[in-house]
């Protein structure tokens, strides 16, 4: 059988995490899901420390788990990992919490419409002209330009 | 082109990461300052516990920073979700078996929430643990029944007094001693419930802290109305 | 030197974990993408464990597979992207925001 080294595994593994977390980062469209992603590439993090830490046949750092005089992985990283878990979490909830309000004011979570809807409410406070070019835009026109925010009560067509 | 452009920059960030965190010597760590701890942590601060060690006594001040950063962060949660009106329809109960088990694990979890953060010294655990418990066995009552909700006032005079008297340890420390967050009173033996000097009352401190935050925070995140867009 | 179980154990969670990892950015039903965040954060507490640190294990545990599952989940709720059976009558459990005007109240 194949000879697997146990650090490697989990380094492939963290880096992979944080790579998946970047990637949903930047190209997912539903503002959730870049929630979501960032809750990964949190987790890799946070593993990748603690592989910094790991030290081969060396016991977990509390006195009178392991054999008496026995090597303990570095509990330096533990420390920071433990406080940068628990803040990831306050994070989380403030970034929903935000997201709430967001779809209470303009009634959608996909990150073009809400860009789209930025751009002309920053153009109506500087009372100039919403970006609106005559000619198409380099990549095509990823939605049909966006109607002005229907009043409450009507419907969106 | 916004997707190719996306893919060579998550492309080019794998590469970077594995190329320069594979020169780290994972697996014989340097472990400068963490073989200085594991040395002298049982006879300074007497914890079994080193992780609870560095983080109460040698770290002290790293610990309250994380605490505000979570009450900076609970605050503002709490103030971008804005006040509910009295009149708006609260959230349907939840079932028989959400309601009945909540009522049953109440108890339990606070036991077992207590249990952790008194034994942070001496087992795996310690106050964040335990208080992630604590908030849960008050938010499961709350999901089960939403109209009753939590009292804020309460939650926010334990939160205030256990981060001031966590806050007080430390002053108290600075005066008698000269550092702030030094562990003071008596060190006791190794492995007793009783020992590590002030190392159980800040962590009995923070666990109520972190409790009684998230509680309010997740209770106020499910208080919500559900408006229309 | 050939490998013990720990390291096909190892191998094992991580192959669960990045094939969830994938799966929350692709799935399209919003509550599976969260409890697929709630599955990562299970399986690297399990690799904490193996990796002696059974603080950050416990703290892993408690708070990525318990309360960020609880409160992105309520946030769901919120979003309306997650609708119970007493919601307005509807049972479905993705009703687009768009066709919240034609319930009627009772």
């Amino acid at each position: 059988m194949i000879d697997l080294n146990f650090v490697t595994v989990l380094y492939v593994g963290a880096i992979g995490l944080l790579v998946i977390g970047a990637v949903g980062l930047v190209m997912c469209n539903n503002v959730f899901r870049m929630v979501l992603a960032l809750v990964l590439a949190e987790a890799g993090v946070n593993l990748l420390l603690i592989l910094a830490g790991y030290r081969g046949d060396a016991a977990a750092p509390i006195l009178g788990f392991g054999p008496e005089g026995a090597q303990m992985v570095d509990p330096v990283p533990q420390v920071l990992v433990l406080t940068a878990i628990v803040i990831g979490v306050g994070v989380q909830a403030l970034a929903v919490a935000v997201l709430v309000r967001v779809f209470h004011a303009y009634g959608t979570l996909d990150m073009r419409e809400l860009k789209a809807h930025f751009e002309f409410e920053l153009a109506a406070e500087k009372t100039t002209e919403p970006p609106r070019s005559t000619e198409e835009p380099a990549g095509g026109r990823p939605l049909s330009p966006v109607p002005p925010r229907p009043h409450p009560g009507e419907a969106r067509s | 082109m916004r997707n190719l452009a996306a893919i060579l920059f998550t492309g080019g960030l794998g590469f970077l990461l594995l190329v320069i965190a594979s020169q780290l010597d994972f697996g014989h760590p340097p472990m400068v300052v963490g073989q200085e701890i594991l040395d002298v942590a049982g006879d300074q601060v007497g914890a079994a516990n080193i992780v609870t060690s560095v983080l109460l006594a040698y770290r002290g001040i790293d610990t309250l920073g994380e605490l505000s950063i979570l009450f900076a962060a609970a605050t503002a949660a709490g103030l971008v979700l804005g006040h509910r009106h009295g009149d708006a329809p609260s959230d349907p109960e939840g079932g028989f078996i959400l309601r009945a088990g909540a009522d049953l694990l109440f108890p339990l979890l606070l036991v077992v929430g207590f249990y952790i953060i008194l034994h942070g010294h001496l087992t795996p655990g310690g106050g964040f643990q335990g208080g992630v418990i604590l908030a849960a066995a008050f938010f499961v009552g709350v999901l089960g029944r939403p109209a009753k909700g939590l009292n804020h006032d309460v939650i926010s005079v334990i939160e205030g007094l256990a981060g001031a008297a966590f806050i007080g340890i430390g002053l108290w420390a600075l005066f008698l001693e000269g550092e702030f967050l030094k562990p003071m009173l008596d060190k006791g033996t190794l492995g007793d419930l009783i020992s590590a000097g002030t190392l159980p009352l800040l962590s009995l401190a923070l666990g109520l802290k972190v409790g009684s935050e998230l509680a309010g925070l997740m209770t106020s995140l499910s208080d919500t109305e559900a408006r229309e867009p | 030197m050939g490998a013990n179980v720990v390291d096909w154990m190892a191998l094992l969670i991580v192959v669960i974990v990045l094939a969830s990892a994938v799966a929350v950015l692709t799935v399209r039903n919003m509550v599976g993408a969260v409890a697929a965040s709630s599955v990562v954060s299970l399986g690297v507490s399990v690799l904490f464990v193996l990796l002696h640190a059974p603080d950050v294990a416990m703290t892993e545990a408690a708070v990525g597979a318990g309360l960020s599952g609880v409160v992105l989940a309520v946030g769901l709720r919120k979003l309306g992207l997650w609708r119970l059976e007493d919601d307005k009558g509807t049972a479905h459990a993705l009703v687009p925001t768009s066709q919240r005007e034609d319930d009627t109240d009772a």
